[in-house]
């Protein structure tokens, strides 16, 4: 089967401070691919190189065949993504965010009106288009930015931390869109989560990234046997520990320790 | 590419309608200088030149000030865009960074020249006269070009900034300085030559001289000159503008 995204060799230095080191994986076309960690293991650093936001240190990245760093515009124009942060615009109404979005990406005109009732439909949010954005809760902006993202019916979908802060009914019926739209669209979706179970249920491949590189790969059930876990909750505590992570700083004593592993200084 | 560019300036053009304290407050600057300025100053210039009205030297730098404010301002608003997280929903759509440089280039200009319109206008009420259509629509040219440099300066230099910290050096030592040292208040004779040169490579200098030579026949380096050096540096700053947005990481 064909890779729809392949890394090589990723890296991102800030300053002396390594946030990905060296990553290499391939996500098939078609799948859905979890890319799980703690906080401040790379997650996102990773996804921001994906999606152009973020320039690597060194490494090659291609998605649907396009090099992100060669071929921006065709790369970018292969994938959608739901940023882990707020990217909405509070002044527009939601409705206007995503035709904003449709033109940007180059929907065409005429499928522009049915694509995005679809979408605002599916989150439940097509009677509340009218209302500025900024009037909307923290939920429901996070619905209305995974409808902006499936309008341009992208090839790959990108979700980093998609379910954060909302309620099961809503985490349910985007899911279960998800599965749709990777079933009957063929649509790539390469996902982060904090949610094992979610991440169990959905993915058919799975990487678990620590400290910028990715200590186990495969699908659930081969990450589960290699672990000799039960759950892939479970075998994701028994490969990353139980410490408590913070996104920018770790523990203290977790510090030393990764210093004196790396013999490197993260300040 | 045009609905790109569209979508962009529609987009700045609500944000500046829905914003009505913005509106009307961004008035209030150009208008305090050109009531103070002009019955301060008035009778002093009269003396000086011998006879001609300040209002007709004032008038064309009041509405290159409220142009040179507005579209700095709409420029840098790319900052808030960035703090608030949806320069990243633009940045990784598949556009040229040109095309995301033009149209919001064009939906700051065009803000800052209905500002200038309205000062313009403004105008007329404290006695100031354009005589002909013609004179007008050579004075439109000069204002839509200083709104267009000035906007893409604010892009350029918002492109360069990660948050609004910065905004009180860039007004103080670079925004303020333009406006006095232009010729927009005063006329720009028998300066000290550190001032001199300064007005002198002040690209603001030009548009107010150009559009006082256009609507109040008064120009020291003649409207062809003029329209030269605003239009090439328009150009010039366009172009930087578009090479540091390629650059640029959300």
């Amino acid at each position: 089967m064909q890779n729809i995204l392949s890394v090589q060799s990723l890296t991102k230095k800030f300053d002396e401070f390594t946030a990905v080191k060296d990553i290499s994986f391939n996500v098939e076309t078609g799948s859905i691919f979890a890319f799980l960690g703690p906080n401040g293991a790379g997650k996102s650093t990773t996804i921001k190189m994906l999606t152009t936001v973020l320039k690597p240190t060194s490494g090659e990245i291609s998605i649907n065949g396009f090099n992100v760093l060669k071929e921006q515009d065709k790369a970018r124009a292969s994938f959608g993504i739901v940023f882990q942060d707020h990217s909405l615009d509070d002044e527009l109404t939601a409705y206007e965010n995503i035709v904003y979005h449709a033109v940007i990406y180059k929907v065409p005109k005429k499928e522009r009106e049915e694509r995005i009732r679809k979408a605002l439909e599916i989150v439940g949010l097509w009677d509340r288009r009218e209302d500025y954005v900024k009037k909307y809760s923290g939920g429901m902006k996070r619905r209305l930015e995974i409808a902006r993202a499936l309008v341009h019916y992208p090839k790959i979908l990108f979700l980093d931390e998609p379910t954060v802060g909302l309620d099961p009914q809503t985490r349910n019926s985007i899911w279960n869109h998800i599965k749709n739209l990777n079933e009957e669209r063929k649509m790539t979706i390469f996902l982060t989560t904090h949610y094992m179970e979610e991440a169990e249920a959905i993915a058919d491949q799975i990487a678990i990234i620590d400290h910028g590189k990715i200590i186990e790969s495969g699908t659930v059930e081969e990450i589960k046997r290699k672990t000799e876990t039960e759950s892939l909750e479970e075998a994701f505590l028994k490969l990353t520990g139980r410490d408590i992570r913070d996104e920018n700083n770790e523990p203290a004593n977790k510090m030393r320790m990764i210093r004196g592993m790396r013999g490197r200084d993260r300040h | 590419m045009i609905e790109v560019i569209y979508i962009l300036w529609l987009r700045q053009l609500k944000h500046y309608w829905r914003s009505k304290a913005r509106l009307l407050g961004s008035l209030g600057q150009p208008l305090l200088f050109m009531i103070t300025f002009g019955f301060g100053f008035g009778p002093m210039y009269t003396r000086a030149s011998g006879g001609a009205n300040y209002m007709d030297f004032l008038a064309p730098g009041i509405v290159s000030m409220a142009i040179l404010f507005t579209a700095v301002f709409s420029g840098l608003e790319v900052i808030w865009d960035r703090q608030f997280g949806f320069l990243k929903e633009t940045l990784v759509a598949p556009i040229s960074r040109t095309e995301i440089m033009i149209g919001k280039t064009l939906g700051g200009a065009t803000i800052a020249m209905i500002q200038g319109l309205i000062v313009l206008s403004l105008t007329y009420l404290l006695g100031f006269r354009i005589h002909s259509l013609f004179s007008l629509g050579l004075g439109l040219i000069f204002m839509s070009l200083i709104a267009i440099f000035f906007t893409a300066l604010g892009l350029a230099i918002a492109s360069k900034m990660k948050d609004m910290h910065g905004f009180q050096l860039i007004m103080n030592f670079l925004i303020m300085p333009i406006f006095f040292l232009s010729g927009a208040l005063f006329p720009l004779d028998n300066l000290p030559s550190a001032i001199y040169f300064i007005s002198r490579i002040d690209p603001l200098t030009y548009g107010v001289d150009g559009l006082r030579g256009a609507i109040a026949g008064m120009s020291t380096f003649g409207i062809f000159n003029d329209l030269a050096v605003i239009g090439v540096l328009s150009a010039l700053i366009c172009a930087i503008g578009t090479l540091l947005f390629s650059k640029l990481e959300a």
